[in-house]
């Protein structure tokens, strides 16, 4: 009797980690993530003058963006204050991981931690209030009314963005490369300079970068601490929205998502890097 | 001598001093900068609270309980009857069950989109992730700005409806509460899937494997076995939009013009037109306080969640 | 001759000549962790002395001490109580980058931003050597390790043997008055373990510096020290030369912890001369040396190493009459384990001749014979 040609086992593998309609749903949610920005960087390069009717290619709302002095103003303000605020933060930052990892609980420790993550735990809103207040006092106290307010309040809500990376780095980081940098005739110093300071160095970098990212997108606290003129890029479009909107809001936004893009791509490739 | 116990343990304890002196050294610029800048004015907050609101701007320093009776109550200025504040309920309601709405949808729509990405081969889900964190990263603004062009009388969602012939005239979901639902939803998005998608690289499949070959149908393997192994990250992703949701300020000034205000907006204006500082005050502390408590009731769920293990 | 165990005040020596110097000495040292009624008591009044130019080791299982001690021979940790001197001098309050003390570690803690070379040099450089005698310095421990192709390689990029020969290089380049070794070959595979062994020992002689070796493989402690310190539960049990702690272990936990041994309860029949006449097994009359002013009772202990044993017909002359039970052919030996008329067990070690065994089975009646001198008493 011939035998019968092989032939493969019908039916499919049963897809133990599928759940019906979740891809869709998924599918779905990107698309709603991304449309709306989408739509928003095409406007940006709109010929016509409104935000919502197309009327054609053009690169025009940058170049308008691009002459607008008070554009020009706002960016180099708010790079001024994220450069400092990240600086200040970064330093600040540093110094407190040290003081707050691989080490036994010390009393204080945990009010330590808290109080500098608070402004991770406090709404916006109610910080910028407080700080209304009290700048105003100070104001009128001292007369000053520079960019100092600002670099003060971004420099702080700052710390814990540039703390957790910081110390996460620390944390990973084993205490017997420090231990044998001091069984070597290192003092604490030279130990901390030649050793913990370049180990610990992709940790500042990435927390630098977050502050600096957080300080550029703030928007709340900056409104209310700001004096009359002192516009940031976003209290300027926060501003702009009020009014008659064109399409340099658009070129803004998309000059602005285009940094945010390339930054968080070299966090991650950074980040890849590192392993 | 050998076996004296002086120097040894007195040497033990001045190192530990050393190093909590050391601590403390090293954390205190922190600390200075945040109490000044960030946890010291709050403490003014509390005192303007109680003061007497003056004319135009800024407080008589006079004690007062205006701010706090005002947060709730309302005296009519013509019979000096005291009722509930109507207007400040209603900002209360709205923010409430704004955030609280927001809060399920964005589970409804991030727990499959976590799951999603929780299933993709381990090299392509630190692409996936990228997608979702690229949004998140956006300044709220901009997002805000995008939703507002799309939900406009002449945006996306209006002409492709007139288009398709669904409508006839642009339906106004601007300056409506809708317009700000929409608007939270799609900020807080991304902060709900992250922490689920980080429950869920977690998640061991062979529990579903065993769950499906003890006869369970898809649906309970669903809810039986994985929302349950999850929940830690369901707890996690709510809380990170709910407590925010409640003190946003930008999305609903955006979205919502002057009339359909949130918490934030209403403490805004006691600032500007309501000139009346104490009640700003008065207000922030309250939201304070809610945000406060909603973090308690997560550290201990979290932690009785992760003591059952 | 056996030797002392420390005891508190009385400093440590034995085995050779008092004139040696004493280089590292533990002067009633103890280290608790935690407090209250928590309290971990890591080493308990620990005195030894260690020569100059020795191999030394302290052996234990985990958590006896060996590393606790080490690690404040070499400053990481303050001592509870007592004090550390080294040549001489009490150091017990120096920190650790002020003791001429060096340290090879478990982890090797190789610098991972620095190549071969600057991790080699990292210590003369702490300690403001100008740069020439760096390099030349860097130049011979490179050549002395043999990694000179190495040189401006990254540490990541190493092998686990090649990264243990740059710490070792590393710690040796200062040259420290002791280098300290914490289980430095633990890491590492059979075959290169033995090989790392007798490089050490070979980098010990040549150098002459006072080696302290921590190690919980009773093998490598005795193929490469030249005196021992058996820990356990944070005491130092017995200080001796390998051969002395094999052959005359000083108690229980010594004699099972190295190498393999029978236990044996022994009646005292009389003591003369010096000697103790012994019952052992309800049969064999043996007469033994008696620890140092030891007084036995009516029993004693005594030990006698499985290969010193051996298996001959039933009757056969001054033997143990036993019964063979399990037969465990191992290639270059038989173990044979007997149990004695009144049931003591006895394991037999008999090492495998080409023209074959005795071929005896489970089951057998046999006599297990030793020489005499095989009896060792155990301290109570």
């Amino acid at each position: 009797m011939a035998e019968p040609a092989l032939q493969p086992t019908p039916g499919r593998r049963f897809a133990v980690r599928r759940i019906p309609g979740f891809a869709t749903i998924a599918a779905v949610s990107f698309v709603l993530l991304y449309a709306p920005i989408a739509t928003l960087v095409a406007y940006a390069f709109n010929a016509g003058d409104s935000i919502a009717l197309w009327e054609g290619f053009s690169l025009r709302w940058f170049a308008v963006a691009w002459g607008n002095e008070l554009v020009q103003e706002a960016t180099v303000r708010s790079l001024v204050v994220a450069a400092s605020a990240s600086a200040v933060a970064t330093a600040v930052a540093t110094m407190a991981a040290l003081g707050t990892t691989r080490t036994a609980p010390f009393p204080g420790g945990m009010l330590i931690y808290a109080l500098i993550n608070q402004p991770l735990m406090v709404p916006e809103i109610v910080t910028a209030v407080a700080l209304l207040i009290v700048f105003a006092m100070v104001k009128i106290a001292t007369g000053y009314s520079g960019l100092g307010y600002l670099i003060a309040a971004h420099a702080a809500f700052c710390v814990p963005f540039a703390y957790l990376p910081i110390r996460a780095r620390l944390e990973g980081m084993d205490l017997s490369y420090e231990t044998a940098a001091a069984d070597l005739y290192a003092t604490p110093w030279q130990t901390f300079r030649r050793i913990t300071l370049p180990l610990m160095s992709p940790g500042i970098v990435a927390g630098s970068m977050l502050a600096f990212v957080i300080s550029l997108d703030d928007v709340v606290i900056t409104e209310f601490v700001k004096s009359a003129g002192q516009d940031t890029l976003p209290t300027y479009m926060l501003g702009q929205l009020r009014r008659a909107v064109t399409p340099e809001v658009n070129a803004i936004s998309t000059a602005l998502l285009a940094v945010t893009v390339l930054l968080l791509s070299a966090f991650f490739v950074l980040n890849r890097q590192r392993r | 001598m050998a076996g004296a116990p002086a120097p040894g343990r007195s040497g033990e304890a001045a190192a530990r001093a050393a190093r909590i002196r050391r601590n403390w050294l090293l954390a205190a610029p922190a600390l200075l900068l945040l109490l000044l800048a960030a946890s010291g004015p709050l403490l003014v907050v509390v005192v303007y609270s109680v003061l007497e609101p003056a004319e135009y701007s800024g407080v008589v320093w006079e004690l007062s309980g205006e701010g706090w009776f005002r947060v709730l109550f309302h005296r009519d200025i013509f019979d000096e009857t005291v009722g509930l504040a109507d207007a400040h309920l209603t900002i209360f309601w709205r923010s409430a069950s704004i955030s609280l709405l927001t809060t399920i949808i964005t589970l409804l729509l991030g727990f499959p989109t976590a799951y999603f990405i929780a299933t993709r081969p381990p090299r392509q889900r630190t692409l996936w992730l990228f997608l979702v964190t690229i949004p998140f990263w956006t300044n709220l603004l901009i997002r805000t700005f995008a939703i507002m062009e799309v939900v406009r009388n002449q945006g996306i969602l209006n002409s492709w409806a007139m288009a398709a012939g669904i409508i006839e005239t642009p339906i106004q979901i601007l300056y409506t509460d809708t317009a700000v639902l929409i608007g939270m939803v799609y900020v807080y998005l991304p902060l709900m899937v992250l922490p689920l998608y980080a429950a869920m690289e977690r998640l061991d499949f062979r529990l579903v494997e065993a769950a499906y070959d003890l006869y369970a149908s898809r649906w309970r393997v669903l809810t039986r076995v994985i929302v349950p192994l999850v929940k830690p990250g369901i707890v996690a992703g709510s809380i990170l939009v709910f407590i925010p949701s409640l003190g946003a300020y930008v999305t609903p000034r955006v979205l919502g013009g002057g009339k359909n205000m949130m918490i934030s907006n209403l403490i805004e204006l006691q600032f500007g037109e309501g000139r009346n500082w104490p009640l700003g005050a008065a207000l922030s502390m309250t939201l304070l306080a809610f945000v406060m408590l909603a973090l308690l009731f997560y550290v201990r769920n979290m932690s009785r969640l992760e003591r059952r293990g | 001759m056996q030797e002392a165990i420390g005891r508190a005040g009385a400093p440590i020596d034995g085995g050779r000549s008092a004139a040696e110097r004493v280089m590292v000495e533990a002067r009633s040292v103890s280290k608790h962790f935690g407090g209250g009624d928590q309290v971990v008591k890591a080493l308990d009044a620990v005195s030894v002395g260690i020569r100059e130019g020795e191999f030394f080791t302290l052996l234990g299982p985990s958590g006896c001490g060996k590393t606790t001690l080490l690690r404040l021979i070499a400053g990481f940790e303050h001592p509870t109580m007592g004090a550390i001197l080294l040549d001489g001098a009490d150091i017990s309050a120096l920190p650790p980058y002020k003791r001429p003390v060096n340290t090879v570690f478990q982890s090797y803690a190789l610098f991972p931003h620095l190549t071969v070379a600057d991790n080699i040099g990292f210590g003369l450089q702490m300690l403001g050597r100008p740069k020439a005698e760096i390099a030349d310095t860097v130049d011979e421990m490179l050549r002395m390790v043999k990694m000179e192709a190495m040189r401006d390689r990254q540490t990541a990029q190493l092998s686990g043997g090649q990264q243990q020969r740059v710490a070792l290089a590393r710690a040796l380049a200062p040259r420290p008055k002791v280098l300290l070794l914490d289980e430095p070959l633990s890491a590492l595979d059979l075959k290169l373990r033995k090989e790392m062994q007798v490089e050490l020992k070979r980098l010990q002689l040549e150098t002459g510096i006072t080696f302290v070796f921590v190690t919980h493989d009773q093998g490598e402690a005795l193929a490469m020290s030249d005196r021992i310190a058996v820990m356990s539960e944070g005491r130092i049990l017995q200080v001796g030369s390998p051969h002395e702690i094999y052959e005359h272990p000083a108690d229980h936990f010594v004699a099972s912890f190295i190498g393999e041994t029978n236990f044996l309860t022994a009646a005292v029949e009389g003591i003369e001369a010096g000697q103790v006449r012994l019952r052992l097994g309800g049969a064999l009359e043996v007469r033994a040396g008696l620890p140092e002013g030891m007084t036995p009772g009516e029993r004693v202990t005594v030990v006698v190493r499985p290969e010193h044993l051996r298996i001959e017909a039933a009757g056969a002359g001054a033997g143990l009459p036993a019964t063979v039970g399990d037969v465990v052919y191992l290639g270059t030996d038989t173990h044979y384990h007997l149990r004695l008329a009144d049931g003591e067990a006895l394991f037999a070690r008999v090492q495998n001749r080409p023209e074959g065994g005795d071929g005896w089975q489970a089951g057998d009646a046999v006599a297990a014979t030793f020489p005499p001198s095989a009896v060792r008493v155990l301290r109570d």
